[in-house]
């Protein structure tokens, strides 16, 4: 049986390169790609957890957090066709009007 | 051999991952995201989570991506601009040293949360890998939440339609 610990160094990992992805990329769907991976880090730290606590919790919150997660694509999605509808790019940097 | 198992997958999640941030074309990145979430429904079938490792394949690899997939494929914008010019030569090196220090420090904190926090035996795999389990807590301590859900689902669904319809134009 793999250890606990195995899975929570991955899922570390996983949410490391998902942060290291909206750092640095400069388009607006990878940066949602990026947020979806960090949304997988975190599914499997609560599966694991489930899995080695004995209960079911771990894996219908990941059921919840997928829900969210489709919400979100959803939404965000919209919003990056609105915006590529009003600048016809999809470089954050040209959507500065707000910035202080 | 679980260990085996556990090394291919998770390698495979993490490498799929790295080239879905190292992608210049943005098409390649959706695809490596559905390697990358494939090798993770493995993962789940590990953990005795079949049910976990199903919808992970349906509703990430088949919905959401199909979603990303259309969009990119609608706005036709397949690369994007060099970030040197906008941020300065340094902006490379400084993110990826950030979300290193980051990455280190949460598996210093998830390590710990490991030795300390659960007792690190398996568990019986029946209580944990049934749906039925899974059904009755579902629809019992959090029928609430499930509710909630669906409330969620609808207004985001029309949120969406809202956000990306075609503007009103005014007379």
């Amino acid at each position: 049986m793999v250890s606990l610990n195995h899975f929570l160094v991955l899922s570390g990992i996983l949410f490391s390169i998902g942060t290291a992805g909206v750092f640095l990329r400069r388009n607006l769907i990878t940066i949602l790609l990026s947020i979806e991976i960090m949304l997988n880090a975190v599914n499997v730290t609560f599966v694991a957890a489930g899995r080695y606590s004995g209960t079911v919790d771990g894996q219908i919150i990941t059921f919840f957090v997928m829900t969210v997660a489709a919400a979100e694509a959803a939404v965000g999605l919209a919003l990056v066709i609105a915006l590529f509808r009003h600048r016809e790019t999809l470089s954050p940097e040209a959507f500065t009007s707000l910035k202080w | 051999m679980d260990l085996i198992v556990f090394y291919i997958f998770a390698g495979l999640a993490v490498l799929a991952s790295l080239g879905v941030i190292g992608q210049r074309n943005t098409m390649h990145s959706v695809m490596l995201l559905i390697v990358s979430f494939g090798a993770l429904a493995g993962l789940y079938i590990l953990l005795d989570a079949p049910f976990t490792a199903v919808t992970q394949i349906i509703i990430y690899a088949g919905a959401i991506m199909v979603l990303f997939l259309f969009v990119v494929m609608l706005l036709n914008a397949h690369t994007e601009a060099d970030l040197a010019p906008a941020l300065g030569p340094h902006a490379w090196k400084f993110g990826t040293l950030l979300s290193a220090l980051l990455g280190l420090e949460v598996v210093c904190g998830l390590w710990r949360l490991g030795l300390t926090s659960f007792n690190n035996d398996a568990g019986t795999v029946s209580s944990v890998s049934s749906v039925r389990q899974i059904g009755t807590v579902l629809f019992t301590t959090y029928a609430f939440a499930f509710e909630v859900t669906s409330i969620l689902i609808l207004v985001s669904m029309v949120g969406a339609v809202v956000i990306a319809g075609r503007p009103r134009r005014d007379p």
